[in-house]
């Protein structure tokens, strides 16, 4: 059973043809956004710059309990 | 990092937001209606037995395969930008989007891994009632999948079912029913999904005119015209009773939200609608200048859609903004005062925690409890910054309204001549049809400008503004990621429309 649905899968991304194009565009894709984009220009604000949640929880409550005008 | 709140560095993560969602949203629409439109016209294959069907269903199949590939992970775009950009907010959201995205993640890998596969892969390889029940899968799948990214927007626009814990800073769920089934959600849910099968309705009835203006593909374009024409027109009109009832929820949940849309500055008993008109982008809340330069109205109509009665009150951005005591409107003036309180206890609250004074502590527990529910407009300079951009709600509001009104026409139309069996000879009509598609998607992120301009300048309404829900970045750091997200878009969009124009030409595969 596990066989035939592992060739049901190899045998559909063999026969496919616009589906490798569009396969090719998916990983270039993925690739930039969680190799590049994550890893370089998105990270974590919260998780880079502070160690453990009390941590974190407190420098947003600093945050929201700092008015401008007060 | 930053100390100050650097307005500009907000307005740069605001737009990237804006970008990436409205990119986001060219895909998702098309993949929900397009979905259904397969498995109606696989269903017909399979009753009929009638290849020509099969192979009409595979092309269609083959289009919604190159929007869904292009546009499958530019949603977790969004994610990567809540953590980065507005990480207050994602910390004080977090107990309660966990949940929605969570189920939204596992159940799209379940249903993309299995019934997507054999509704690619499967054709002569499962039964045909498997595989009708595959495509079914998909789009009842797809549709639900977006239910849970409509259940968080839609608890940021009216928050519900939960009571914010200032020990841990977070918002925490206290009833996932009441999120799920909030009437927001609901409304919204029902509103999105179908507008997007009208959308659908539009791609299919377009790029099916365009080969019969070329004289090709003659048969398979006149049949998806017509069930095209038929799930369009049954979607218009759902589209129109969700809009309604999407609209009175606004007027009853976000009162502001719907002001703008109008463009109604001072509250009236039997107020009229709008149906078309020219802004007066001088206005400003309470002075004496008109808010239209010219304008369209039906006496009494916005009173009856906002409130289910002629002649009721609809409160106006004057009344909302600076309160009306004759109908028991607390304006957002009144509401700084009291969200200012609510700030202050928090603080002193944190504070006597820290210094281990518990009675002040508790104190300030029960001051901050009375004031918590405006504690969003203690974070407001002056109450006029309660008030969503007026202009561009409205035109969005009123294109999508007027395009919407317009699609059952354009249906019906196609039916009538398909039924009449002269379709072939309406060029006009197919030039029509082409030129819906563009429309369609001008529909669709008009009503997201609507929604989410709309409803600013809140991330969380009343609780939490967008000034204060971002992270402390400088305004450089977006403004990079802003367009390095511009450039991959729109190589996105080029590649989705340039692969598709392709499939289009090449048509339906012979069998």
């Amino acid at each position: 059973m596990l066989k035939k649905i592992i060739f049901f899968y190899i045998d559909g991304f063999r026969s496919m043809k616009t589906g490798r194009k569009l396969w090719a565009i998916i990983f270039i894709k993925l690739f930039i956004m969680f190799a590049i984009l994550k890893v370089y220009f998105f990270p974590n604000f919260l998780n880079t710059n502070f160690a453990n949640d009390k941590e974190r929880a407190e420098h947003v409550m600093h945050n929201i309990t700092r008015l401008r005008n007060n | 990092m930053v100390e100050q709140i650097d307005l500009t560095q907000v307005n740069w993560a605001r737009a990237q937001f804006a970008l990436t969602a409205m990119y986001h949203w060219i895909f998702v629409p098309l993949t929900l209606g397009l979905s259904f439109l397969l498995a109606f016209f696989e269903s017909i294959y399979v009753r009929t037995g009638n290849e020509e069907w099969k192979r009409l269903t595979k092309f269609w199949m083959t289009l919604f395969g190159i929007n869904f590939a292009i546009g499958v992970a530019t949603g977790i775009i969004l994610e990567f930008e809540f953590g980065t950009n507005w990480s207050n907010y994602s910390w004080m959201v977090g107990d309660i989007f966990g949940a929605p995205l969570a189920i939204e993640g596992i159940f799209a890998f379940f249903l993309e891994a299995t019934f997507f596969a054999v509704m690619f892969f499967g054709w002569n390889k499962v039964s045909k009632g498997f595989h009708l029940f595959s495509t079914w899968m998909v789009a009842v799948g797809s549709s639900l999948s977006a239910m849970w990214i409509l259940v968080a927007n839609a608890w940021m626009q009216f928050p519900t079912g939960m009571a914010f814990n200032p020990d841990t800073v977070r918002f925490e769920m206290q009833n996932i029913l009441e999120v799920i089934l909030s009437p927001v959600a609901i409304s919204k849910f029902c509103h999105t999904t179908s507008s997007g099968f009208l959308l659908a309705s539009l791609f299919v009835v377009g790029v099916s005119s365009w080969f019969l203006l070329k004289g090709k593909h003659q048969l398979m374009a006149k049949r998806s015209i017509i069930v095209a024409s038929v799930f369009g027109l049954l979607s218009s009109a759902y589209v129109g009773f969700t809009g309604d009832e999407a609209a009175y929820t606004v007027a009853q949940k976000q009162p502001m939200k719907l002001a703008v849309m109008e463009g109604l500055f001072q509250g009236e008993t039997n107020a009229p609608l709008v149906v078309a008109g020219l802004i007066n982008s001088a206005k400003e809340p309470a002075d004496t200048q008109k808010p239209f330069f010219a304008e369209i109205k039906i006496p009494g109509l916005l009173s009856l859609l906002a409130n289910r009665e002629f002649g009721s009150f609809v409160p106006g951005v004057d009344d909302l903004v600076y309160g009306n005591k004759e109908h028991n409107i607390v304006g957002a003036s009144e509401r700084m005062e009291r969200g200012k309180i609510a700030i202050h206890q928090l603080k002193t609250y944190k504070e006597a925690g820290k210094n281990g004074d518990t009675a002040t502590a508790e104190a300030a527990l029960i001051a901050f409890h009375e004031y918590k529910d405006d504690m969003g407009y203690g974070y407001l300079n002056n109450p006029a910054e309660a008030v969503p951009p007026i202009g561009l709600t409205f035109y969005a509001f009123h294109i999508m309204v007027i395009l919407g009104s317009i699609f059952p026409l354009v249906f019906l139309l196609f039916l009538f001549f398909s039924f009449k069996g002269e379709l072939l000879y309406q060029q006009w009509l197919l030039y029509l049809g082409i030129l819906s598609v563009p429309l369609g998607y001008i529909a669709q992120q008009t009503g997201w400008i609507v929604a989410e301009v709309g409803r600013q300048p809140w991330a969380i309404q009343g609780l939490l503004p967008v000034t204060v829900a971002n992270s402390n970045l400088t305004t450089g750091t977006v403004q990079t990621t802003f367009f390095i997200f511009l450039g991959l878009f729109t190589l996105l969009i080029i590649a989705e429309i340039s692969i598709m124009v392709k499939q289009i030409k090449i048509g339906p595969e012979e069998e």
